[in-house]
This record gives C-alpha cells, structure tokens and sequence, in this order.
C-alpha cells in the first residue's frame, strides 16, 4: 500500500476511464521482405485490445509472429520487416501515426520492454543502478535520487536480495534470475502504461524461473501494470496471463481467457498445442510406445554401459593429477541394453560433459568407462572403429549439428560408407530407410540443411546417428530447441525406435517432465555430482533428494494459480549453519538446502547410500526425515510427478 | 532467424546497392574490379602474342619517347617499346605471383586447419613458430635470400610465399577455430573420422570464402613485394622483365614524366585496386549467401 502511494499510483489509476481499454490494435499487418525482394505477409490482420490492469499472453511457436506483434506496439519492426497496416493505439496515442522522434520519447517512458536475455540486453561496463534509471533520467521524468530511492524499492518489491545495495554491482557480478529481475526495474522505473516482456524467463533454469515468475507476478499485481507476456510456455503463461491470444503463422487462432483457453481450447491448434505440453498426455502417447518393461536379462552379462568413478574437468591437475576445476566428480553409472537413462540437471551441472566424456571427446582424468565389460579409451585416438560406431552422439542444436556444406543424402552417406562400407544401390536403399524411419520424405535426399525446418533437421541429426546402428544414443538435450508440439514427435520417434531397434540412450536434459516421459532410470547431477539416481517408479513419490525436490517442485504445471500455492526456492528461510569445512567433497546443494543440518552437512561431505524404495542418493537425512519434510506434491492434473 | 536474415542480407546490400533498386548479384564497383582482373588475365596469356614488337628489340630511335601512332605507350630508356615491354611482364609478374599466393595460401590454410583440429602443443608450437616468422619484416626477409641464394624465378616464389604465408595461416587458424567448434566437425570427431576427412570436408567447405577474399588479398601484397625487389633490382633479371623492373629500369626517366615509368607503375597499381575491388564482390556474395 505504502508502496503505491510512493508511486502515486492509486489516484492516478483511478482517474483515467476503465471503460476504454488501454490497447488497441486493429488488423495489423507487418510485411518483411524475401532474400528475393519479394514481400512476405508475416502477421496477418491480427487485432485486440488490452484492458488497464490486465496481462495479456501471446502464445505460439517459432515464426508464429508473437515477437514481431509485441515489437509493434513499441512502434518498432524489426530490419527488413515493416508495419504495413492497421491501427495501433495506446491510451491516446496513435502508434502507427508517431514519428521517429515521438516513438522515441515513448519508448522506455510510456511503453517499456523487457527482453529474452538480460545478460545480452546489459552494458558489462556500468553499474547496475546506472542502467536502471537511465530511462528516467533520459525522459526527465525525476531526477537522479528520487531516481535512485524508487529503483530501490522496485528491487525490494522484485525480492533481490540487498535491495539497497545491488545497484552499485556489475552485471557479472548477479546471477541470471537476478539480472533478469534487474531488466524489470528498469523496465518499471518510469511508470510505463504498458510492459512488455518478451520470454523473460525462457533462459533461465527452471528453479531459478519460478523466483522470477514469483517477484514478477507480485510486482504486476501490486503496481497494477498492464502487461503483454510473450512467451511458447503455456504453463508460464497460466501463471502470469489474465488473457491469451493464440497465434500460428501470423494469424490469430483463439482469443480468450487464460482458463478457457487451457481447459477447454476451441480451436484445433490450441488444443494439440495444450495435448503436445501437457505431461501426462505425452507421457502416456510414448509410454505406450514404449516396450512393455524389458526385463532386465537374466544372464549376468555385463551392462551395455558402465561408468565407475569418472572424474573430468579442466585447468592445471593439482598433486594428485586431478583438474584443478572439476567439472564431473565421481560419477557412477550402468546403462542395460534397451533401457533409456535420463540425465537431469541445471546448465552448468556437468550434463554436456558426461556425454562427451562417454563419446571420447573430452579425456576424463579418474575412473573407467566400460562398453560391454570392454574398457573404452579415455580418447578419441585408442578407440576402435568399431566402439565408434556402437556409441553416437546426437548433439542439441540441429542447426549447428549438420554441415552447412553437404547435402542431407551427404550427411547420411557417410556413416554408412565410413562404417559399414556401403556404396550404390545399397547405400540408397539404406539411406531411403533411414529417412523411412525418422519420418521423412525422400525428396529431402537432395537438400541442404539450411533448407529444412528445425524438427527436421533434428530427424536427420537422429537418422545419422541411426544409420551407424549403435547400441547407445547419447541424446544431448535433443528436444530443447524444437517448440512443444515438434519436441513432443521426437520423443515419440525415440520411444518407437528404441522398440524397434533395441537401442539404448542416454537421455540428456534439463526438463524434467520430457526426462520422465521417455526414462528408466534419472540421474539427478548438481554441480557435477550425482544427487540421486532412481528408477523412473520411485521418482513419483517422496522421499527425494532435497534439490531433486526443488527441481520437480519447481516446474510450472498447467494450472492458473500454481504459483501461488507451490514452495518452490526463496519461500523459506534457510536453516542456519556454522562455518562451511573446506573441503571439496562437502555437499555442493548447501547453500540452497532447506533441509540442512547444522554441524553435520557443513563438516562431513555426505555418503552415498541406497534408498529403501530403490535407487541412490547422496544425502545424510534419512529416507524418513525427507518423506516428513517433503508433503507429497501438489496434486494437479498432468502433472502426478 | 528472419530477423538475423533480414540484417544479414540488409547489411551486404547496402553499401552498393539502393534499397529501393532490384538486387543485384554483384555491384557496379565488383564488375569493374572482375573486368581489369580479367583483362590482366587475358593478357597473361596472349599478351606476347599480340605484342606489336619484340619485348628484347631496340625498335625506337629516341629514348622515353612520348606516345605515338608506332609506339602506343612510348619507348624505354634503351628505345625499345613499351606496350610490348609491359605486355610481356604481365606474365612474369603475374604467373610469379600467382604461384607464390597459391602456395602461401594452400600451405598456410593447411597448417591452419591441422593446427586449430588437433589444438594443445601442435597447435601452440605451429603458431608461435609462424609468429617468429611474421616479426621479420617481409622486405628484408627477402633481400637476405636473395643476397644468401642469389636472384632465380624460382627463388622469388618461394620467398615470396614463405613472407605470406604465416598471414595467410593467422586469419585461416581464426576461421578454422570458429568451425572447429561447430557441432558438425564434433560429431565428425565422435565418429572417428580422421584428420584428413575433417580437415578437407567437414571444415574446409565451410571456411573457404573468406579464405579466397584472404588470397586475393594476399596476391596483391605479393605483387607489390615482387615489384618492390624487382624495383631495388633484386627480383627479375634483364632481359626479363616484371612490372617492377620495368619501373627501376625507367626510373632515370621519372625526372621529365617518361611514360616508360608511369605505365608500368599504372599497370600495377590497376591489378591492384582490381583485385580489391573484386575482393569486395566475395564477400558481398557470401554475405547475402548466408
């Protein structure tokens, strides 16, 4: 309440009509130009308004013209596009009418933007609080410490942690959640009749998206700002949208509140976008792909894959050979023949490594990598053509993944001439199976990469490593590039593969629910360590590893009040502790665990030990004062983690 | 992505071509620079054959005569005719360069490729020994093998593409780094691809636009140190003649504007803004390629 008040808010917002709403856009059009010259019609007769107070959501994939329609509200296109119709007013300015000059005074003062990537949208040579009231010293809009005072209690009312003395910092020197919350203040320093944020949390790990969604919300509610969210998240949306506008190609698809639009879409495309991101459908449509539980076999053979004691990073090795910065640390792992082993984790905790690691890329300093009980060289150089062919990588970005240069018959030739010496007919037969089995037409054999759609450059990615016919697939966050209904195909195709031909992956990403729709087995890796590591089963209830805990509590389900009700990270005070023992082997998860122990966990590095309903964890609580600590989670429809 | 495009392709055109105007392939500028190279080209090889007289025969009875109806670009310090003259050296001067450039370039792009795939000490001694070799001054390199071996055709090839070649190595290396670290070549190396196999297909392809901008550069630095040494009388001996002889042997006749001196320094200051110009066209092209 103080808060308004400082921010003169609540008068003012009373004052002004409510009948009109505050944005009106009306059969907008933006044309962008071909490489040919040719227009191309990008958003097609697109029309809404925004009510004062009232968050609205643009939704859809890649291309499908949300960005640009936000950016047109600033009176901006991007280069090479430009608005070629339609009316855009904002309270009672004419946007498409303004001139250079007027937009500029407009921008950052009347309507303000909030960017995907806050550590891009930042200048690494100023202060923070330079930055923030920037806008507001620009517009003259106060002066510098009236400035200052207000930014303080924007970054108070944004949860940072020192909100006084924050703004003296570098952009380095926050964290990616904070510098995203940071680009909210300044966003919200001039008062701003409209905000705009353009998936502000779409970079962010998920335990630390929830913080931001969370001060955002608040911030929203308490200001009364109106907003326009864009985002491909559904579940994110749910959060923050009072309204959604779904859009495909550049067209309006369905408009309507946020709870109509996620429980009982009308539109055909809706509905496959709610079926493709909702958990349980997905999981239910691969489980059924899945074959029904191979039995592990009986035979005590050795496991397709096993991982002992691996140890990699980089940097000087210290007196007992070991990289000064690890990156991997005792790493533990068996993969059996047909099984998928998912391996979860916030960026940076070593995910990518672990993959290289196995693929002979990077030089692990410690432990053992066993391929049917067959020691795999730590290198590229002493493994044979043969342990090359059975383990393929399938890299994250399909763009950078495939060669530029060569044709697609090119890049899948050559596995099949480089391992198993086809040439002729039977190389085109075989090539024309391949891409039989990821689904895609022939007459792609002829293109280039560049040519071809994201999901389709990720099946030629999966058809190259196919046509090696490996045993083990290491999927490197295969799906986290491709939108929700693209990704959703490629799990699918996985699943029925693995069925088909018997082969066994290792599952790499950082979404939990794409993890739990396809594994057997998760591993959970924080900074480099195994947290836990559990069959699929056992992960669907309590007790878990705290931060497994955080991670799956963390995930936004589909469901408009959600964050309101879920714990998440930041809800509770953090038990105190004494100082932490130095050494490297103490639990890394301290700092953030809700359910430290003083005395214990900041002196003795914690034991690995088996858990009673099956699997590992690396944790000194018992099974029983985690189950007591962790109340089954919420229990939202789809989302049973 | 379509915002990435749109840039892309906005910025290549712009500094040519008018928004307004349909896109050209090429731009005015890179048509000239295409024609004088080509025409350069084209003398090369026929040059001697339509040369109005013999390049070694006194055919002029006064000296740095001006132009005239028999001698089109005048006459040498000797009487002999400079059209000829220079349409003989048009041969030495780019078939010395040419080979040089090429073998600078080639070299150097290998090295390069090899260095930035295998990376750790390979690539740390190749490139600190190169750099050895770029902190001489590429002048004096080359009057020391000249003075040491002694002034052959084939010795100006090799000196001269042993100056360039660690240049053309430093912008070939940057490049292959960048590639290097593209996904393609990594799932190259996790198939147990070899060295060769990564370093001509996967990398090579992907590298070699701005490495041909880099050669015809780099022609036109060789040309420039072939005539500098031809100039201090070190490169091409007489009776041959490159266009930097050309230059030294007419210089007496610089005082009183002898076109005997002009014409050949002309001659390679077109090949090269030509060159240049046609440099700019590569990576327009590649530019609005991409």
């Amino acid at each position: 309440m103080q808060f308004d008040q400082f921010l003169g808010k609540t008068a003012a917002a009373a004052a002004t009509g409510q009948g009109q709403p505050l944005v009106q856009v009306t059969g907008l059009r933006v044309n962008a130009r071909k490489d040919d010259g040719s227009p191309v019609e990008i958003v097609k007769d697109v029309s809404f308004n925004v009510a004062r107070g009232e968050v609205l959501a643009l939704i859809g994939e890649s291309g499908s013209g949300k960005t640009t329609i936000a950016l047109s509200l600033l009176g901006y296109a991007r280069a090479g596009c430009h608005i070629a119709g339609g009316e855009i007013r904002i309270g009672q300015r004419q946007i498409d009418r303004m001139d250079e000059k007027a937009l500029l005074a407009m921008r950052g003062h009347h309507v303000a933007y909030i960017a995907q990537s806050a550590a891009a949208a930042f200048n690494p040579a100023r202060t923070l609080m330079d930055q923030v009231i920037e806008s507001a010293l620009q517009h003259r809009v106060m002066d510098r410490a009236t400035a200052t005072r207000k930014a303080v209690e924007l970054f108070r009312a944004l949860a940072l942690p020192n909100p006084d003395q924050i703004g003296q910092r570098y952009p380095h020197q926050v964290s990616g959640g904070q510098l995203q919350r940071v680009m909210a203040a300044m966003a919200l320093i001039t008062d701003p009749e409209l905000v705009i944020l353009d998936e502000p949390t779409t970079a962010l790990d998920v335990t630390t998206q929830i913080e931001v969604l969370r001060a955002f919300k608040n911030v929203v509610k308490e200001l009364g700002t109106t907003a326009v969210y864009v985002s491909h998240d559904l579940a994110v949306v749910a959060q923050m949208a009072d309204r959604i506008i779904v859009l495909r190609d550049g067209a309006v698809r369905e408009i309507g509140q946020t709870g109509q639009v996620l429980h009982a879409p009308t539109d055909s495309y809706t509905q496959s976008l709610v079926a493709a991101a909702s958990p349980a459908e997905r999981m239910a449509q691969v489980r059924e792909a899945l074959p029904a539980d191979t039995p592990a076999p009986a035979e005590a053979k050795a496991p397709l894959l096993r991982i002992s004691g691996l140890i990699a990073g980089y940097g000087a090795p210290d007196r007992l050979g070991l990289p000064g910065v690890r990156i991997l640390d005792d790493i533990n792992l068996t993969i059996e023949r047909g099984r998928t082993v998912g391996i979860i984790g916030e960026s940076g905790s070593g995910k990518t490594t672990l993959a290289r690691a196995v693929a002979g890329m990077i030089a692990p300093a410690r432990g053992s990598i066993q391929l049917d009980g067959e020691n795999l060289s730590p290198t590229l150089e002493g493994r044979s053509r043969e342990q090359f062919r059975r383990v393929q990588i399938v890299f994250q970005n399909a763009d950078t993944a495939l060669n530029p240069a060569h044709s697609i018959g090119r890049i899948l030739n050559r596995p099949l001439a480089f391992y198993h010496g086809l040439k002729g007919e039977a190389m085109r037969r075989r090539t024309a199976e391949l891409l039989d089995l990821v689904r895609l037409p022939s007459s792609v054999i002829d293109r280039l990469p560049a040519e071809l759609s994201g999901g389709q450059k990720q099946r030629v990615n999966l058809a190259r490593a196919l046509a090696a016919k490996p045993d083990l697939i290491l999927c490197d966050e295969v799906t986290s590039a491709l939108d929700t209904v693209v990704a959703a195909a490629i799990l699918e195709l996985l699943a029925e593969l693995r069925r088909e031909l018997q082969v066994s992956y290792m599952f790499i990403s950082h979404d939990i629910s794409t993890v739990r729709a396809i594994c057997d087995d998760i591993v959970v890796l924080y900074a480099g360590r195994m947290v836990a590591n559990r069959p699929r089963e056992a992960m669907m209830a309590p007790p878990y590893h705290p931060y497994s805990h955080l991670l799956l509590s963390s995930v936004p389900a589909m469901q408009q009040g959600w964050l309101e009700q879920v714990g998440g990270a930041g809800q509770r005070a953090l038990p105190p502790i004494g100082p932490v023992d130095a050494s490297p082997d103490i639990c890394a998860f301290l700092p953030r665990c809700a359910l430290r122990v003083d005395g214990v966990c900041n002196v003795v590095p914690p034991r690995r030990r088996n858990m009673e309903h099956g699997g590992e964890i690396l944790c000194h609580r018992s099974d029983s004062e985690l189950q007591q600590a962790q109340a089954p989670l919420l229990p939202v429809e789809g989302v049973t983690i | 992505m379509k915002a990435l495009n749109d840039s892309a392709s906005g910025q290549a055109a712009s500094p040519k071509v008018p928004a307004t105007g349909r896109r050209r392939r090429h731009s005015t500028m890179a048509w000239i620079g295409m024609g004088i190279v080509g025409f350069w080209l084209l003398m090369a090889i026929i040059g001697p054959s339509i040369a109005p007289y013999d390049a070694t025969a006194i055919v002029d009875t006064d000296v740095f005569s001006g132009m005239s109806r028999k001698f089109l670009l005048g006459s040498d310090y000797l009487g002999r005719d400079m059209v000829s003259r220079i349409l003989f050296g048009t041969r030495a001067t780019i078939g010395l360069a040419l080979a040089a450039t090429l073998m600078a370039s080639i070299t150097g792009t290998a090295l390069a490729l090899f260095a930035a795939l295998s990376g750790g000490w390979r690539d740390a001694l190749i490139s600190r020994a190169l750099d050895a070799l770029i902190s001489i001054p590429s002048k004096m390199f080359a009057l020391m093998m000249v003075a040491t071996f002694g002034s052959s055709m084939t010795l100006l090839v090799v000196t001269a593409a042993i100056t360039y070649m660690p240049g053309a190595y430093r912008i070939a290396r940057s490049l292959a780094v960048n590639v290097q670290a593209m996904e393609y070549v990594q799932a190259a190396r996790a198939r147990g691809e070899g060295v060769w196999y990564i370093m001509t297909v996967e990398m090579l392809p992907n590298m070699i636009r701005p490495v041909l901008a880099d050669f015809g550069l780099r022609f036109v630095y060789v040309v420039l140190l072939l005539s500098g040494l031809s100039f201090l009388s070190l490169g091409v001996q007489p009776p041959d003649a490159d266009w930097g002889s050309l230059v030294r042997e007419n210089i007496s006749g610089l005082g009183e504007g002898a076109l005997a001196v002009i014409m050949p320094a002309l001659a390679i200051a077109s090949l090269t803004i030509g060159v240049n110009l046609l440099i700019d066209n590569l990576r327009g092209k590649r530019a609005a390629k991409e």
